[in-house]
């Protein structure tokens, strides 16, 4: 692994790793079981430099901010990796969002270049807002060749002959501007640094270590902070092997640990659920004596494993299943949201270490990983290298708002000087998560202060990002919540957006009103949908500037309601 | 012979409710069949490509993105026969 200590940006870093294994794969890329690219560091490098001449060419300079809205694909890789270069500043835009949502936050974030695929480029020009976009150069991959790009440039023959020259950045420039949440409000960008993603960095491959030859199987889309952490860069500076996989398909993700021999892998709840479906359905059909000897196999492993993971034992133990990941998988990395404790321990007891772990966007990548010393299912691990946590005003159990002091967190949020100050609180950030430690050091974590959810595909959906979609809605007032904002659980998990409706006078709930909030809830992606209602008897509390007063309503209803009240949409 | 977008809908239904195991009375085009069928996004993928098999076509998962009824679905499909 590179010595990060010594470098003072990204760019410089992924520079180095290029030139330090020029005959290691670096990148795999494949589309279900077709393999559509495969790169040594070396052949990387010679794909990137004519891209990066004529970024230069086209006047991208230091410090000017490029958006990548791309799925997960080996041109995200190669455009970060010529941004960098350049010294520019990465947007990594979420491809799943809307062309609304896209074109407002490129305006959020001032970027002057934009790389983006074809499919969602298209969708992006019929946007109605599509001609305030005001990048500067669009760059669209995998073109159809009689496509109208409404003038952007196709990134496969944006190339220019020459070499380009190395821009250098200092540990305290911007490298990213993330966005956390924010389309529907105001956009929350976070602005991290190159000391954050080089601490970051430094401190996961402290306890997760990478080397050449070892393989990430990446499915997340690299916009996600977990993916560009240990999808990216982590691999890239260590000489390790990204392989991108073009579909979240469960089968090709099943092939593809086989295929590519696959030694880690990052997942969000929702596909390591998947995984577990289609594991204990195997088990369930099996013959009653063979699925008595895996029982039993299990239960020994299980015992052989209890103080830590031994998966050379596992292999052996229980071939069968571990033949089935590849037969080298080291270590599964889930975070960002709520995973069961039983579908954790679930794979451990098969000798599949699922690292479960804990951070924000604001923070970088991780704050917290499972070290597996012993694992513990019920928390989300312990600090990484280098992270301070504190919890705030702790309860009588010992629960309160974790905050965060760490090299790793965020500069700011961009143009918000004010919700910074609320944020970074004399160099600690408070997260809004409420947790505690144990007596051996490990966080647990108990829901949150914020009114908002996370999905079990590890996404954040803040109500307000959504309340535009039943504006018009025939109600005297409406106003969205998170169940567990508006009634704290004490842990985490059951996750639910609803709305609550306040009537006109003499108006009833009646099935036209029904109808329209279904239509509208629809017109959200599934992800962002409420899942219930409640009508409220009373006028919503509001502010002198009329602003819905949302804590002081949310403090009401969970005073004066039950949870099961919501009825569902 | 074409197939229209009406038969493409009932072949799709069919074979959904063959593929989660529930009634075919059970599921109705427009209805949202996440909520119907209680599955998530990996779910309706896995039946996208038994639909693939079925119809003899290839879709990218993106087209999939946003929908979340039968008839979209099916109007989908049609268009790549």
């Amino acid at each position: 692994m590179l010595d990060l200590r010594q470098y003072p940006s990204l760019g410089a870093a992924l520079r180095d790793a290029l030139e330090h294994w020029p005959n290691e794969t670096c990148l795999i890329e494949a589309d279900r079981d077709k393999e559509k690219t495969r790169l040594t560091y070396s052949d990387f490098k010679e794909l990137a430099r004519p891209l990066t001449r004529a970024l230069q060419d086209a006047d991208f300079r230091e410090g000017d901010r490029a958006a990548i809205i791309m799925s997960n694909q080996s041109k995200w890789l190669v455009s970060a990796y010529a941004v960098f270069f350049c010294g520019g500043v990465l947007v990594p835009l979420d491809f799943k969002l809307t062309a609304a949502e896209h074109l407002q936050l490129l305006a959020h974030s001032k970027a002057k270049f934009l790389i983006v695929e074809y499919y969602l480029w298209r969708a992006i020009m019929q946007s109605p807002e599509f001609k305030k976009h005001g990048v500067k150069t669009v760059l669209v991959t995998e073109a159809p060749l009689r496509a109208d790009l409404g003038g952007a440039y196709r990134w496969e023959d944006f190339h220019r002959k020459g070499d380009p020259i190395f821009i250098d950045r200092q540990r305290e420039d911007v490298a990213c501007i993330v966005y956390s949440s924010g389309t529907g409000g105001s956009p929350k960008g976070c602005v991290l640094t190159h000391e954050n993603y080089l601490e970051q960095c430094t401190s996961l491959t402290a306890w997760y270590p990478f080397w050449p030859g070892v393989r990430y199987l990446s499915i997340l889309p690299t916009n996600h902070a977990i993916d560009f952490m240990v999808g990216f860069i982590g691999p890239f500076v260590c000489g390790a092997c990204v392989v991108h996989l073009r579909t979240l398909r469960p089968e090709y993700v099943r092939d593809a640990f086989v295929r590519y021999r696959i030694s880690y892998m990052s997942l969000v709840p929702m596909v390591l659920k998947n995984l577990e479906r289609g594991l204990r359905a195997k088990f369930d059909e099996l013959p009653s004596r063979k699925r008595f000897m895996l029982n039993r196999l299990i239960a020994l492993n299980k015992m052989l494993t209890r103080r830590r993971p031994n998966v050379k034992l596992s292999r052996r133990l229980l071939g069968q299943v571990h033949k089935a990941f590849g037969g080298q998988l080291l270590a599964l990395f889930t975070g960002g949201a709520f995973m069961e404790p039983s579908t954790l321990q679930f794979f451990y007891d098969l000798g599949i270490p699922v690292a479960n772990g804990y951070g924000l966007t604001e923070a970088g990548t991780a704050l917290t990983l499972n070290d597996f010393k012993p694992f513990r299912a019920d928390t989300v691990g312990r600090p990484l290298p280098g992270v301070e946590l504190r919890v705030l005003s702790p309860d009588s159990e010992g629960v309160g708002e974790v905050a965060v002091h760490s090299k790793t967190v965020m500069s700011h949020y961009l143009d918000d000087p004010e919700l910074t100050a609320e944020t970074i609180v004399d160099g600690w950030l408070l997260t809004g998560d409420l947790g505690r430690f144990d007596s051996t050091g490990h966080l647990q974590l108990f829901g949150r202060k914020k009114n908002m959810i996370v999905t079990e595909g590890g996404k954040n959906i803040y109500p307000e990002d959504i309340e535009t979609v039943f504006d018009g809605v025939s109600v005297k007032e409406y106003c969205v919540f998170a169940a567990n904002y508006v009634w704290p659980l004490k842990q985490l998990g059951n996750e639910l957006l609803f709305i609550v409706l306040r009537l006109e006078t003499n108006q009833q709930f009646d099935a036209a009103l029904l109808e329209d909030l279904t239509t509208r809830n629809r017109r959200l992606p599934d992800f962002k949908r409420v899942g219930g209602y409640l009508v409220w008897p009373k006028d919503f509390p509001r502010t002198a500037s009329l602003k819905i007063k949302r804590a002081t309503l949310a403090e009401e209803i969970g005073k004066t309601t039950d949870r099961a009240a919501i009825i569902q949409l | 012979m074409m197939t229209t977008e009406e038969q493409t809908l009932n072949e799709i239904l069919t074979l959904a409710a063959q593929h989660f195991k529930v009634s075919r009375d059970k599921l109705r085009p427009d209805e949202d069949f996440f909520k119907t069928l209680n599955i998530d996004s990996l779910q309706a993928l896995d039946l996208l490509t038994r639909l693939e098999n079925h119809f003899h076509v290839e879709m990218p998962d993106y087209e999939l993105q946003g929908v979340t009824d039968f008839r979209t679905l099916a109007s989908r499909i049609q268009a790549r026969l």
